[in-house]
């Protein structure tokens, strides 16, 4: 598949090394693409609060660290995040059971967590019935990469002094509802182009977006296989 | 954050299909039609939307793009170009017609002149395409687009076939060696599958449905004789003519599209039509409106001489 970022190197992989400190800038960047999906999820599916839910998001990525969570899982069995999901769900039950709190790293900051910002987007998604909650879990995975993709677009396009493109992208491609979002005319006044300038902006900026979202993803699977399966699974 | 519309929208683009390496890129989904899918697509080399028609399974469609390349008719939606995906999928550009398909342009208030004016226009171009020895099979409001000029451009020539002469059954516009009758979707969105049959029920004559081997341009008489009954609006002599066009026996339909649409316009010139035995009133009716101006003269003429004839005695 000729869109594989082969450049970049799998987080999940890299914190399998032995190198301590290859292994932590591994780990920091796994925490940083599923802490806001963790906080999410322990806050909804285990009914914790705010609170709770900040500590035992940070002591499961202490835990995790310290005992090398990741390092066990086996990309033939699994999908990586199925496994994190999973160990998250033993690590809350156990916690919760054993009612520790300096356990669930109470006090210990690992991950930068911004509860602010997760209790506001939660407040946002307050309608939203959840009937499964792997499939919940996924979404959040899903908006996080979306998200982490974007972020390198904007980035990509201002080092390029090309920020009208991420703009325009960000204005149709990441508007709420359909009824809201500005047609290409509109768009084309808002930032003095022309209506084909638009269309042709909005091209490059999907395209450079799907090559991000495809590059995140290779980060966060361990094996090439993995990878071909979970892209196969996006693109459907 | 972003929101629940954008995260279904940025997916919905994850599973478009890849289509680097061509002049095109896919703005939006226009519709699902026989065998593919169709999107509303930019040409970035003439800087022009045009509707991309997109084979679900590759390889072996060319020869749709190929048969309506052949059909230059105003009513046939003309092809601009054809060619192969990265991934092997086929596909073809063609003219994007703006406007209403017929199903949703005749729920807009409009009278059964108007209405039998635009399938008159269907009528043809199908007509012009079974010349041509081609059947579509798939005739529908639905594949019939009334443009923003009132163009009228019957589409999705997906599950067309060749008629291998004016008489004798069908080949079938695919390279699968088989007739695509017995291989190919049972609707227009429903599920595929080798042993099912093509077309959309509603509008499929019987030996279409059966998967029969004689299929020939009747199966579209039928069609249009369906796509008659939903124009007719109670009109009684139309009605009678879309179900002479649906009869089961294909020899007792309109042996051609032009011999329907010859009775249609009889009946939109007042003249008595070929399928409708009607009533001596109606009759009378029809003939006087008809020819009011001549009526009214002579009864003028004659209501005339009797008051005369009346002064004169008095």
């Amino acid at each position: 598949m000729s869109e594989f970022p082969a450049t970049r190197h799998s987080i999940v992989a890299a914190i399998r090394s032995p190198q301590p400190d290859v292994r932590r800038t591994a780990f920091d960047a796994l925490a940083t693409a599923y802490w806001k999906p963790v906080f999410k999820y322990v806050r909804l599916k285990w009914h914790a609060s705010p609170d709770d839910a900040a500590d035992l998001t940070q002591g499961f990525f202490l835990r995790a660290f310290e005992k090398d969570f990741f390092a066990g899982f086996d990309p033939a069995r699994a999908r990586f995040r199925t496994y994190l999901r999973t160990c998250l769900d033993g690590y809350v039950s156990n916690t919760r059971k054993a009612d520790a709190r300096l356990k669930r790293g109470g006090g210990v900051t690992l991950v930068p967590i911004d509860v602010d910002e997760a209790e506001r987007e939660l407040q946002l998604q307050a309608g939203n019935a959840i009937d499964d909650f792997d499939a919940y879990f996924h979404r959040e995975w899903l908006r996080g990469l979306f998200a982490a993709a974007a972020a390198r677009l904007k980035d990509a396009c201002a080092a390029r002094g090309r920020l009208e493109r991420f703009t325009a992208f960000e204005q149709y491609d990441l508007a709420g509802d359909d009824a809201g979002r500005p047609t290409y005319a509109e768009l084309a006044r808002r930032l003095g182009l022309s209506t084909i300038d638009v269309t042709n902006e909005l091209a490059a900026a999907r395209r450079e977006f799907r090559r991000f979202v495809l590059e995140a993803l290779r980060e966060q699977c361990a094996t090439d296989e993995e990878f071909e399966a979970e892209s196969r699974a996006l693109t459907g | 954050m972003i929101p629940e519309p954008a995260i279904d929208r940025l997916s919905a683009m994850f599973r478009s299909p890849d289509v680097t390496g061509t002049r095109y890129e896919l703005v939006s989904i226009l519709g699902r039609g026989g065998m593919g899918v169709v999107y509303l697509a930019r040409d970035t080399a003439l800087d022009r939307e045009v509707a991309l028609k997109i084979f679900d399974r590759a390889p072996g469609d060319a020869n749709e793009a190929r048969l309506i390349a052949r059909l230059e008719h105003p009513g046939i939606v003309p092809v601009h170009d054809f060619g192969e995906l990265p991934d092997g999928r086929q596909f073809y550009a063609m003219k994007l017609v703006r406007g209403d398909r017929l199903d949703r342009w005749m729920g807009a208030g409009r009278d059964i002149s108007e209405r039998l004016g635009v399938f008159l226009r269907v009528c043809d171009a199908v007509a012009f395409a079974h010349a041509h020895g081609v059947v579509h099979r798939d005739l529908k409001p639905a594949n019939v687009m009334v443009g923003e000029f009132g163009e009228v451009l019957v589409l999705d020539w997906g599950i067309a076939a060749e008629l291998t002469n004016a008489d004798s059954g069908l080949r079938p516009s695919t390279s699968s060696g088989r007739p695509e009758a017995l291989e190919g979707r049972t609707s227009d969105s429903g599920s595929r599958g080798r042993d099912s049959i093509v077309g959309t029920p509603e509008y499929m004559a019987p030996e279409q449905a059966r998967g029969d081997a004689g299929v020939d341009h009747r199966a579209d008489v039928f069609a249009l004789g369906a796509m008659l009954a939903g124009i007719a609006a109670g009109s009684a002599p139309v009605v009678a003519i879309a179900r002479k066009a649906q009869s089961p026996d294909p020899a007792s339909r309109y042996q051609s599209v032009a011999a329907l649409a010859a009775d249609v316009n009889r009946y939109l010139a007042g003249r008595a039509v070929e399928a409708h035995r009607e009533p001596l009133v109606d009759r009378l009716v029809r003939i006087g409106r008809r020819h009011r101006l001549p009526i009214l003269l002579v009864l003028t003429y004659m209501a005339a001489r009797v008051l005369l004839l009346y002064f004169f005695r008095v």
